[in-house]
């Protein structure tokens, strides 16, 4: 019973840090109506941003959020601008066409990373690293605990900013309906570019607040990139509620599998959940909750 | 319309049989290193992947993003009765295209319910599924370390051969079929699913068809590449990257929904991949080696950003302005 709960624990917090994840997806998804594939190899990059800030400069990994927000913000912004929303008008027999981008984006990103800092597994040491918050025997991971805590705060923040803000309102306005959003005085083309920057600013957050926990290495990427579609379609499409649900499911999904099954199946628990939703509830927890 | 309908008598074009003699006749005339025929067997394994995902993707419309599925099950249907049985792998080339058509129809059953992106991740999923199950279960797969086979000869030449058979059957086989009728119906279904159904197409029975050519070809590449390399592992043949996107950026590369499209782009890949790879021949610095997926990764985005239909497809653009250009400056 306690390892159980023990593994509850650890896939909760673990979750935390796959709902921002998913949530980046998600906007991204719901918005551009496109699925992500460099979704992942964004969130490398600013691991190996974070990583290089630390390595050179001594930055602490989640200090450096601060640095990695903006640095991808803008990079993503680019992206979008440059490679995918020219895409919109080319005529083309796959409509699947700025997907196929990303993809090519996502493996640019992974061989640029290759090319520069080789295959080898970097991770960062701190003098937190290793410590953990004991409640009664259940076992806290400090860092995931630092992590889990600035997840909620960021989450908070995107959901102030979706619902309060006017910038908010233009975009899930955009993700409603374009055609009439953009009647109504929104510019479609700016809140595109604007939410592929803000999706992977928060993909940003996540790969600083992971890098304590985690190894880093160019193929890291496409692993994360395969769990943030995960979560999204578990969630439902496009929506951030379901992104953080589906985030912390995915999460106690994965360390219950690797307590229960093997360390091997680790990945694959999601993927079988991942084709059970598609399947049988293809609206994911959206379509339970109404949200 | 009712032309259109009727199947067009299905031959083989003048500019066909010279690439089908040029190939024959390339080991002959140049006399090639063991490196450029394995090279050459590569290019034509990626023709039949490329040409089976073009199938699928660019006549039916169903873009499959886990196309390693297929080549996979391929691989260990030739693999797997040798590891146990000691049954020559050989046989692969008849029962690997069998058993990845039934694990794709079986497949097909549950991926066939989505459309557009959730197809697109299925297909994604169900492939990293095999390949962690395939890892896992050492008793039958002897998991991550592989099933090796001696391979049969030690010349590269017999295996041209039989590959060169096999790419000309994959590439003619779905010629012959989007010249007949039901490649028409393949076309409809990926121009609109439902106007499809609307005029009395059965969409499902024509996705099947298509799967079953498609994964028959996957099937016998994945077995093809058994027989030749000698050694496969889960994280070999069921790979994400490797060979599912790779076989997707193939038919990019060199024209969605053209016969000869992927074929092309094979050669275009493997070509881009290898310059770099031995760092343009040993006459660039040798960091120039470590840059071979980079430089496909940006050809990649250059074509979807300039050449939406690929080489061959965009063939007609592409040498438009190049006659443009070349008068301009005629002037």
């Amino acid at each position: 019973m306690e390892i159980f709960i023990q593994s509850l624990v650890s896939g909760l917090l673990i979750g935390g840090l796959y709902a921002i994840i998913g949530i980046g997806m998600t906007l991204i998804m719901g918005v551009l109506k496109i699925i992500n594939l460099a979704h992942g190899q964004i969130l490398m990059v600013a691991m190996y941003v974070t990583w290089v800030l630390w390595h050179y400069l001594g930055i602490d990994p989640y200090l450096s959020i601060f640095i990695t927000i903006p640095v991808i913000f803008v990079f993503a912004e680019g992206l979008s601008k440059y490679l995918l929303n020219p895409l919109i008008e080319k005529e083309s027999i796959l409509p699947e066409n700025q997907v196929l981008m990303t993809v090519g984006i996502g493996m640019v990103l992974v061989e640029l990373a290759r090319t520069i800092f080789s295959s080898d597994y970097r991770s960062v040491q701190t003098s937190y690293t290793d410590k953990a918050l004991y409640i009664g025997n259940i076992s806290l991971s400090f860092p995931l605990v630092i992590a889990f805590g600035i997840a909620i705060i960021l989450t908070a923040g995107l959901f102030y900013l979706l619902s309060k803000t006017d910038l908010g309102r233009s975009i899930r306005a955009t993700a409603q309906d374009k055609i009439s959003a953009s009647l109504m005085g929104v510019s479609s083309l700016k809140i595109t570019i604007l939410t592929y920057g803000l999706g992977s600013a928060l993909d940003a957050a996540a790969g600083s607040l992971l890098l304590p926990v985690y190894y880093l290495y160019p193929d890291v990427g496409p692993l994360f990139t395969v769990k943030a579609f995960v979560i999204t379609i578990l969630g439902g499409l496009g929506s951030p509620l379901g992104a953080i649900l589906g985030g912390i499911v995915l999460g106690v999904a994965e360390t219950l599998g690797a307590t229960y099954l093997s360390m091997g199946y680790r990945d694959a628990v999601g993927l079988v959940i991942f084709l059970l939703v598609l399947v049988f509830l293809p609206g994911g927890i959206k379509q339970l909750t109404k949200i | 319309m009712s032309s259109g309908l009727k199947s067009r008598s299905f031959q083989i074009t003048k500019t066909e049989w010279y690439i089908i003699i040029a190939f024959i006749l390339l080991p002959f005339v140049f006399d090639f290193s063991p490196y450029f025929q394995g090279l050459l067997i590569f290019v034509l394994i990626w023709v039949m992947l490329g040409s089976s995902w073009n199938l699928l993707a660019g006549y039916t419309g169903l873009v499959s993003f886990g196309h390693a599925a297929y080549f996979g099950i391929g691989a260990y249907a030739a693999a797997l009765p040798y590891y146990h049985f000691h049954i020559s792998p050989w046989w692969g080339l008849l029962t690997g295209g069998l058993v990845a058509v039934i694990f794709g129809y079986l497949l097909g059953i549950v991926v066939f319910r989505l459309r557009g992106p959730y197809f697109a991740l299925g297909t994604l999923a169900s492939a990293e599924i095999l390949r962690l199950i395939f890892g896992e279960e050492d008793w039958l797969t002897n998991g991550h370390n592989g099933i090796l086979y001696m391979t049969t000869w030690v010349s590269k030449y017999p295996y041209y051969f039989i590959g060169l058979i096999l790419a000309l059957g994959a590439v003619f086989s779905i010629k012959a079929i989007m010249n007949s009728k039901a490649g028409f119906y393949f076309l409809s279904i990926r121009e609109d699913e439902d106007a499809a159904e609307a005029l009395g197409i059965n969409a499902k029975k024509y996705k099947n068809i298509s799967t079953v050519i498609s994964t028959f070809w996957a099937g016998i590449a994945g077995a093809f590449y058994m027989i030749y390399m000698g050694f496969i592992d889960p994280e070999v043949v069921f790979a994400l990257h490797n060979i599912s996107i790779i076989t997707i950026l193939v038919g990019i590369i060199g024209g969605v929904g053209t016969i000869w499209g992927p074929a092309l782009g094979a050669a275009v890949m493997v070509i881009v991949q290898e310059m770099f790879r031995s760092a343009i021949f040993g006459l660039a610095p040798s960091w120039v080696s470590r840059m071979h997926s980079l430089v496909f990764g940006l050809l990649v985005i250059f074509v979807i950003l300039y050449m939406a239909g690929g080489i061959l497809g965009d063939w007609n653009l592409i040498t438009k302005k190049l006659k443009f250009l070349k008068r301009n400056q005629g002037k």
